[in-house]
C-alpha cells in the first residue's frame, strides 16, 4: 500500500496558542513555524508541557490556533473540519472503541464515509494483514496485549490512506522490550506507505532513530529543527544540548573549560583523559555499565560526566583526572541568550 | 483441624451484628411473610385457619392479583423506557463545557432530594381539575385535564401516575449517567471526531456502548422502583378510580387503604411474597438479556 498520490506537505507559520483568558491565560505554543515536507518523519521533541501535543491537535484539527496559520497541501486548514483534513490521529491509549471487534475498530473510519461493506471488509483486511493482525479480527481490544492494541490503533489510521499521520506519544504505555521492536516496525511502516508523519514524543532515543527531521521544543518555543544527526552534533541552544543525548552534554560556566566570557559544552564521550588536559577533575561516582563506564566529577563545583570504553582502566574515586577535548567537539553558547555561537 | 474450630467462637463474634440485623430486618420478616401467606382469615380478620401452599396458587390466578400484575407491569413500562431515554438525554445535553452549566446540573438533579411523597404532592396540585396549573393553562388542548381530570379518568390516571414517577425518578438516572459519561475516555470521542464522525455517530458508537453497564443498572433499578410504587398511588389516585381500578399496583393491593384485601393478612402476605418472587424473576431475566448486549470496560 503506497499513496504517491495523496501525500502532502504541512506548513506551520507562527503558531501561538494560547489557553484562558486575561490573568490566567498560558501560552502553550508560541510563535512556532515548521515545514513538513511530503513523506517526512517529523518529530516533535520535548519534555512534557513544551507544547508539542497541542501543537499536534491543532493540526489534527482537536484545537484551534489563537494565531498563525496551518496548510496541509497548498490549503489552509484552520476552519477545515477534522474529517475533511485527511488527517489520521493515533493515540497514546490507542483510543480503540472497546465493544467493537478488532475487525469493527478498523473499518470504523470507513463506515463513517460510508463505503460500502465489502470495500470496508477488503481495506480492512489489508490493513490488518499489513500490521499481522489478520488473526486477531474477531476479537475485541480487551482481550490484545498492549502491543496489539497499538497495532490496531496503527491499522485504523493506515485503513483511511490520509494524507498526514498525526501520532501522540504511541509508544509510550508500552515496556520497553515491545518498544524497541515497535520503533523498528513504524520505521519500516513509513518506508512502506511513504507517508507523511507527524510523531510527538517526549523519547529522544525515538526521536533519534524514526525521524528524518526532529523539532525540539521547550516552553511551548520551537528551538532547532532539522535531521536527527544535525540536532545531535549541533545544538543551537543550551537546551537542546541538555536534552539530546544520554548523558546530557556537559555545559560548563565561563571560564571552566576555556578562558572566555561563554559557556561551553562537551559530550561525555568527547572528553578524554589527558596528562596535560585543561580542566581538572574530582571523580565522585563511577558507574560501570558493562559497554561503557561513566565517571561522575566535579570541577568547582560544576558536575561534569566523562564517558569511557568498558576496558579502558576504572579511576578509583576521590581520584583526580586531567580532561580535554578538541575544538571540534567544543560547542560554545552566550551566556546570556544561551544561543550557540560558533554556528 | 484443631485450628479451625479455635477459630470458631471469634468468627461467630464477628458475624453476630450483621447476623442478627440480617435475620431481623430480612431473613425473619420473609418466612414469616411466607409462613402468613399460607393463612386464610374471615372478614374481620380475627380468625384464621392454614390455607396451605396451595393459597399462593390461588392468589396468583386470582382476577385481583392479575389485574394488579399488569397495571404494575404497565406502569414499569412507561416510567422505564421514558424515565431512561430522558434521564440519559439530559445528561449528555448537561456534559458540556459551558459557563452556567452547573445550574442546569443542580436543577436536573434535583428531584433527587424529593421524597416520593411531596413529589407526588407536588403533582397532585398540579394536575387538581380545579386549581392546578396545568388543567387551567392547557385544557383548551387536553379537555380531559379538567373534566374529569387526568387523575380521574380511567384512561389517563395510570399515565398522570407515571408522570410524577417519572419526575421523582430522573433526578437520580441524572446523576447516574453523568456520573458514567465522566468516566468515558475523551480520546474515544476525539479519536471518532478525526475519524470524520458527527454527533450522532459520536453518541451511538462512543457515548452508548459505554453507558452499557450503567444503562443495564439504571434500568434494573427502575425498573424494581416501578414494582414497589405505593406512595405515589395512595396520595394521588388511591388506587382508582372505581370501578376499573386502573392504578391499583401489586403494593398497593397488598398495603392500600382501598384495597380489597386490606384485611386480610394471609391473602396480603401472599401477594407480598409473590411479588418479591416476580421482581426476583425480573432482575434475573433483564441481566441475562442485556447482560450480552453490554460491554464492561476493556
Amino acid at each position: 500500500m503506497t499513496y504517491g498520490v495523496d501525500v502532502a506537505q504541512v506548513r506551520l507559520e507562527h503558531i501561538t496558542k494560547t489557553f484562558g483568558e486575561g490573568k490566567e491565560a498560558v501560552t502553550a505554543v508560541d510563535d512556532v513555524t515548521i515545514d513538513i515536507e511530503d513523506h517526512d518523519f517529523m518529530i516533535l521533541l520535548g519534555p512534557s508541557g513544551c507544547g508539542k501535543s497541542t501543537l499536534l491537535r491543532m493540526v489534527a484539527g482537536l484545537e484551534t490556533p489563537t494565531s498563525g496559520d496551518i496548510f496541509i497541501g497548498t490549503k489552509k486548514v484552520n476552519d477545515v473540519a477534522p474529517k475533511l483534513r485527511d488527517v489520521a490521529m493515533v493515540f497514546q491509549s490507542y483510543a480503540l472503541y472497546p465493544q467493537k471487534t478488532v475487525r469493527a475498530n478498523i473499518e470504523f473510519p470507513l463506515k463513517v464515509r460510508g463505503e460500502s461493506k465489502p470495500e470496508r471488509a477488503a481495506k480492512a483486511m489489508s490493513a490488518a494483514q499489513s500490521l499481522g493482525l489478520d488473526d486477531y479480527l474477531d476479537r475485541k481490544p480487551g482481550q490484545l496485549s498492549g502491543g496489539q492494541r497499538q497495532r490496531v490503533a496503527l491499522a485504523r489510521a493506515i485503513v483511511r490512506q490520509p494524507a498526514v499521520f498525526c501520532m501522540d506519544e504511541p509508544l509510550s504505555n508500552l515496556d520497553a522490550k515491545l518498544r524497541g521492536e515497535t520503533r523498528a516496525e513504524l520505521v519500516d511502516l513509513h518506508r512502506r506507505l511513504d507517508a507523511t508523519i507527524l510523531y510527538v514524543t517526549h523519547d529522544q532515543i525515538e526521536a533519534m532513530t524514526m525521524g528524518t527531521h526532529v523539532a525540539v521544543m521547550n516552553r511551548g518555543q520551537l528551538q532547532q529543527i532539522g535531521t536527527p544527526q544535525q540536532v545531535y552534533a549541533k545544538p543551537q541552544t543550551v537546551f537542546v544540548a541538555r536534552f539530546i543525548g544520554t548523558p546530557p552534554m556537559n555545559v560548563m560556566p565561563p571560564g571552566l573549560f576555556e578562558r572566555s566570557e561563554v559557556l561551553v559544552g562537551v559530550r561525555p564521550e568527547h572528553l578524554q583523559l589527558s596528562s596535560n588536559g585543561v580542566l581538572s577533575l574530582t571523580v565522585r561516582m563511577v558507574e560501570q555499565l558493562g559497554h561503557e563506564t561513566l565517571l561522575i566529577c566535579d570541577a568547582v563545583g560544576t558536575r561534569v560526566v566523562v564517558r569511557q570504553n568498558a576496558e579502558a582502566p576504572v579511576p578509583s574515586i576521590g581520584a583526580e583526572l586531567r580532561v580535554d577535548a578538541s575544538e571540534a567537539h567544543r560547542h560554545r553558547f552566550d551566556p546570556v541568550t544561551e544561543r550557540r555561537i560558533d554556528g | 483441624m484443631k485450628k479451625k474450630w479455635r477459630e470458631l467462637p471469634i468468627a461467630v463474634g464477628m458475624l453476630a451484628p450483621s447476623a442478627v440485623i440480617l435475620g431481623l430486618f430480612v431473613v425473619y420478616p420473609l418466612v414469616r411473610a411466607i409462613q402468613l401467606g399460607h393463612l386464610r382469615c374471615d372478614a374481620t380478620g380475627k380468625r384464621c385457619r392454614d390455607g396451605g401452599w396451595g393459597q399462593y396458587i390461588d392468589v396468583f390466578r386470582s382476577n385481583e392479583f392479575q389485574h394488579a400484575l399488569a397495571n404494575t407491569a404497565r406502569l414499569a413500562l412507561m416510567t422505564v423506557p421514558i424515565g431512561l431515554a430522558l434521564g440519559v438525554g439530559l445528561a449528555v445535553l448537561a456534559d458540556k463545557q459551558i459557563r452556567g452549566i452547573g445550574f442546569f446540573r443542580t436543577v436536573f438533579s434535583s428531584t433527587v432530594a424529593t421524597s416520593v411523597a411531596v413529589a407526588s404532592l407536588i403533582w397532585f396540585v398540579l394536575l387538581q381539575p380545579e386549581i392546578g396549573v396545568l388543567p387551567n393553562l392547557f385544557h383548551g388542548i387536553i379537555p380531559s385535564l379538567k373534566q374529569p381530570g387526568l387523575l380521574r379518568d380511567p384512561a389517563t390516571a395510570l399515565p398522570a401516575v407515571a408522570l410524577s414517577s417519572i419526575w421523582a425518578s430522573l433526578g437520580f438516572t441524572f446523576i447516574v449517567i453523568t456520573a458514567a459519561l465522566q468516566g468515558i475516555p475523551r480520546e474515544l470521542y476525539e479519536s471518532a471526531y478525526v475519524d470524520g464522525a458527527g454527533g450522532w455517530m459520536r453518541f451511538s458508537n462512543v457515548t452508548l456502548p459505554m453507558l452499557g453497564p450503567t444503562i443495564l443498572f439504571t434500568s434494573v433499578v427502575l425498573t424494581t422502583r416501578a414494582f414497589q410504587s405505593y406512595a405515589e398511588v395512595a396520595l394521588l389516585t388511591g388506587g382508582g378510580p372505581d370501578p376499573q381500578r386502573p392504578t391499583q399496583t401489586l403494593p398497593y393491593l397488598i398495603y392500600g387503604q382501598n384495597s380489597l384485601v386490606k384485611n386480610d393478612i394471609g391473602l396480603k402476605s401472599a401477594a407480598a411474597v409473590l411479588l418479591f418472587f416476580v421482581l426476583l424473576v425480573l432482575a434475573f431475566v433483564q441481566f441475562r438479556g442485556l447482560d450480552k448486549r453490554v460491554h464492561y470496560g476493556s
